[in-house]
């Protein structure tokens, strides 16, 4: 089934990406109508049918679609059958990708389709996401993302680490950057306008918008034969935080920098940066955890601020990061996605095009 | 490069109930973490990684309730990732946790699956509102009455082969002290006579609904070398889906069910299951899926599983031994009942079933499915390392 390869571990890439136009609503199509033309495409890049896949993983949630087993829809997008090696995480799709990278490790498979998608336009996703929180003693308060957001806000600029104006930029560029995404839901110059949560002003805090991403991965050869600049993945680990807000330095994100320490990211300055930071505040975080300096070009896709399709917008980061490798924009990115209140949890992925 | 070789040292489950009023969904999953580390004899600075699974987030009204319990856990500063694949989902999960260790990425990994069914209510949880699903089509049995009914067509099956998997199922339950329903006066005659909820399917033939959790550490040469008591070792491990409704899909035996059992058997050099499979711990929810799955896995001929429930080769004491633990018929935190199952084929070839143990297990499958008979996961532990 697999190649012949030299000993130690496999070298995996990113081949292929594709992504919706995210938009504020799609409630003119379903969740497997959003997703099917995004399949089509990032198979028709690299040839692959869906029989040619050696395992499928996808992300997503239940409380986004409003029902038990929503992915089991997705799957008819797929096209499973003859039947697939499959399997589906309850998270962004960066977590799908890990998934899928662990089982192309083992040799177990040579290709992977990865994809995610989430609806936010049905429901209010501001209150959706309270419902992540501690059962018992968080949740009955509602806080909701943005107020959670603003307290991490506010203790950045107690810290002296950022200011208003400075967190008013962060949104400004990244929308200005999102011109030249034909993908991204805002593009171009959006009012900072009035405090949604002080110190968080509309310009801050991401769209709410509708959206799916896949990703095809390859080992080794394959990846090779598939794509004329593969992303090899150089190094990829994920963290978790403590869940309760007043136990963690919100002006940190220590678990961010333990994974990319562990994705090996430190060993060498990396050109380009692709952050799930949805609020501009959590751009600072992760810019101090993961110490990237001016050098780095962070989100030239516009990032999150620009479009934030829960439950995609993480594995977007990895695919956009990816695509700009292929392109030859970029020898060697950080992927970031993050999961949880206030960064809880975090992946870092290290991605290197082969030298020109 | 080929794989490390992956070992159970370590399993532990909570004592399944209807209720546990007395914990949170935390205290839940925390007392079948720490019960796996002690029969592992390990801690949680032993574990690099933990693998959760569950069912859907409505069963318990929190979404992604993994975030919660990285605490409870032990996950703090550690990877933490959350599978969901329906009802597959226990299984799936100790895959993904196994393939951590296989892939060398990490070398000790907790996995765990849990369900808190007392939180809501599962039934409509699973039901769609109208007019998505049809206005009868309550629950889980009103989705699989019908295939079981096509499976009777089929096969030509007596009308009582349910209600002898059921009596077998509830009174090998009472051999262990962690399944949930321990009726003690249950007589073949009583399930026959309890009241049919989804024609054919009786109340007595039917999973309950339950609170519980199970966990696994799972581990590799060197953690196995180091383990108190003897390890399981994965044989085989295999996941297959194929889509809800198709034109030509047999819901009696779905092709990803077979495609998945012929995956793990060519991993583990199984040529005849029957002969050299020495127990199952299959996903049985309603009591015909015994025969049903019997045949799509490959141990009785089309038509004939039924046989083998018939003559008492699937009874604790038989050739075959199905369902020892009591199966998913005793037993149902959805989320984990699919790792129960894999936890209990482990156990078996440890050796440390305890009153359900079967005689010289040293090779037994775990068999989890979903979905609309859709998703499916299985493992094969043995007694032996692979390629031994």
């Amino acid at each position: 089934m697999t190649s012949q390869e030299a000993p130690g571990p496999r070298d995996i890439a990113v081949v292929a990406f594709a992504q919706t136009d995210h938009r504020r609503s799609t409630e003119d199509s379903s969740e497997v109508e959003m997703l099917m033309p995004v399949l089509h495409e990032v198979l028709a890049r690299t040839g692959l049918k869906t029989s040619d896949i050696g395992f499928t993983c996808s992300g997503s949630s239940d409380y986004l679609a409003g029902r038990a087993f929503s992915f089991t829809l997705a799957l008819d997008g797929v096209g499973a059958w003859p039947p697939i090696s499959e399997s589906h995480v309850e998270t962004d799709g960066a977590w799908a990708l890990y998934e899928a990278w662990t089982k192309l490790l083992t040799g177990e498979a040579d290709t992977a389709l990865v994809y995610s998608y989430g609806k936010c336009s049905p429901g209010s996703v501001r209150d959706v996401l309270t419902r992540q929180l501690d059962p018992y003693y968080l949740a009955p308060l509602w806080p909701d993302a943005v107020a959670l957001a603003a307290l991490q806000a506010q203790a950045l600029i107690d810290a002296g680490h950022t200011d208003e104006p400075a967190l008013a930029a962060v949104g400004a560029r990244s929308r200005a950057d999102a011109r030249t995404n034909p993908h991204a839901q805002l593009r171009g110059p959006a009012p900072q306008g009035d405090y949604v949560v002080r110190p968080l002003r509309a310009g801050d805090c991401p769209p709410v918008g509708d959206g799916a991403a896949a990703v095809v991965l390859a080992a080794g050869d394959r990846a090779r034969r598939l794509c004329a600049r593969p992303a090899w993945i150089r190094g990829i680990d994920h963290r978790i935080e403590a869940h309760g807000l007043g136990v963690r330095d919100l002006t940190d994100s220590p678990s961010a920098r333990l994974a990319a320490e562990n994705a090996g990211a430190f060993e060498r300055p990396v050109d380009t940066a692709e952050l799930h930071a949805p609020f501009s505040s959590q751009e600072v975080v992760l810019r101090r955890a993961l110490r990237l300096d001016d050098s780095v070009c962070v989100n030239p896709s516009g990032g999150a601020l620009a479009a934030n399709p829960i439950m995609a917008a993480g594995l977007i980061r990895i695919g956009e990061a990816a695509a700009r490798i292929h392109r030859g924009a970029s020898d060697r990115a950080l992927a970031h996605a993050t999961s949880g209140p206030c960064l809880q949890q975090n992946l870092v992925a290290v991605l290197e095009g082969d030298p020109r | 490069m080929s794989k490390e070789p992956v070992a159970v040292t370590g399993v532990g489950q909570t004592k399944h109930v209807a209720a546990r009023r007395d914990v949170s969904i935390a205290g839940l999953v925390r007392e079948a973490a720490l019960r796996a580390l002690e029969d592992a004899e390990a801690t949680w600075a032993d574990i690099d990684a933990v693998v959760i699974g569950k069912a859907p987030d409505f069963f318990e009204g929190v979404m992604m309730p993994e975030l919660y319990l990285a605490d409870a856990l032990g996950a703090v500063g550690k990877p933490m990732l959350r599978v969901h694949t329906a009802g597959s989902v226990g299984g799936s999960t100790a895959l993904v946790a196994a393939n951590l260790v296989a892939a060398r990425v990490h070398s000790t990994v907790l996995t765990l699956a849990f369900e808190k069914q007392s939180e809501s209510n599962a039934m409509w949880g699973l039901s769609l509102p109208i007019p998505f699903q049809q206005p009868l089509l309550a629950g889980a049995g009103g989705f699989f009455a019908p295939h079981v009914r096509a499976y009777m067509r089929r096969s030509g099956a007596p009308d009582t082969i349910g209600a002898l998997v059921a009596h077998k199922d509830r009174r090998n339950a009472l051999k262990n002290p962690y399944a949930h329903l321990h009726e003690h006066d249950i007589t073949l005659e009583k399930v026959l006579a309890s009241p049919m909820l989804w024609d054919p399917i009786r109340y007595s033939e039917t999973c309950p609904s339950s609170d519980g959790a199970c966990a696994m550490v799972l581990t590799d040469r060197a953690g196995a070398a180091r383990a108190p008591r003897p390890p399981a070792w994965l044989l085989g491990g295999a996941m297959r889906s194929e889509p809800t409704l198709f034109a030509g899909k047999d819901f009696v035996s779905p092709q990803a069910g077979k495609d998945c059992a012929a995956d793990v058997y060519r991993q583990a050099g199984i040529a005849d299951p029957r002969r050299d499979i020495h127990a199952v711990e299959m996903y049985v929810p309603f009591s015909w899926y015994e025969p049903m799955w019997l045949e799509n896995l490959g141990f009785a001929a089309e038509g004939e599983g039924w046989k083998l429930t018939e003559s008492g080769v699937t009874g604790l004491d038989g050739d075959l031994p199905v369902n020892m633990s009591g199966g998913v018929l005793s037993t149902n935190p959805i989320g984990a009942s699919g790792m129960i199952r894999f936890a209990e084929a482990a156990l078996q070839v440890r050796g440390q079933a305890g009153e359900h143990q079967v005689d010289g297990a040293r090779r037994v499958l775990g068999h989890a499915y979903g979905g609309g008979s859709q998703f499916f996961s299985m493992w094969l532990v043995g007694a032996e390392p692979p390629d031994s």
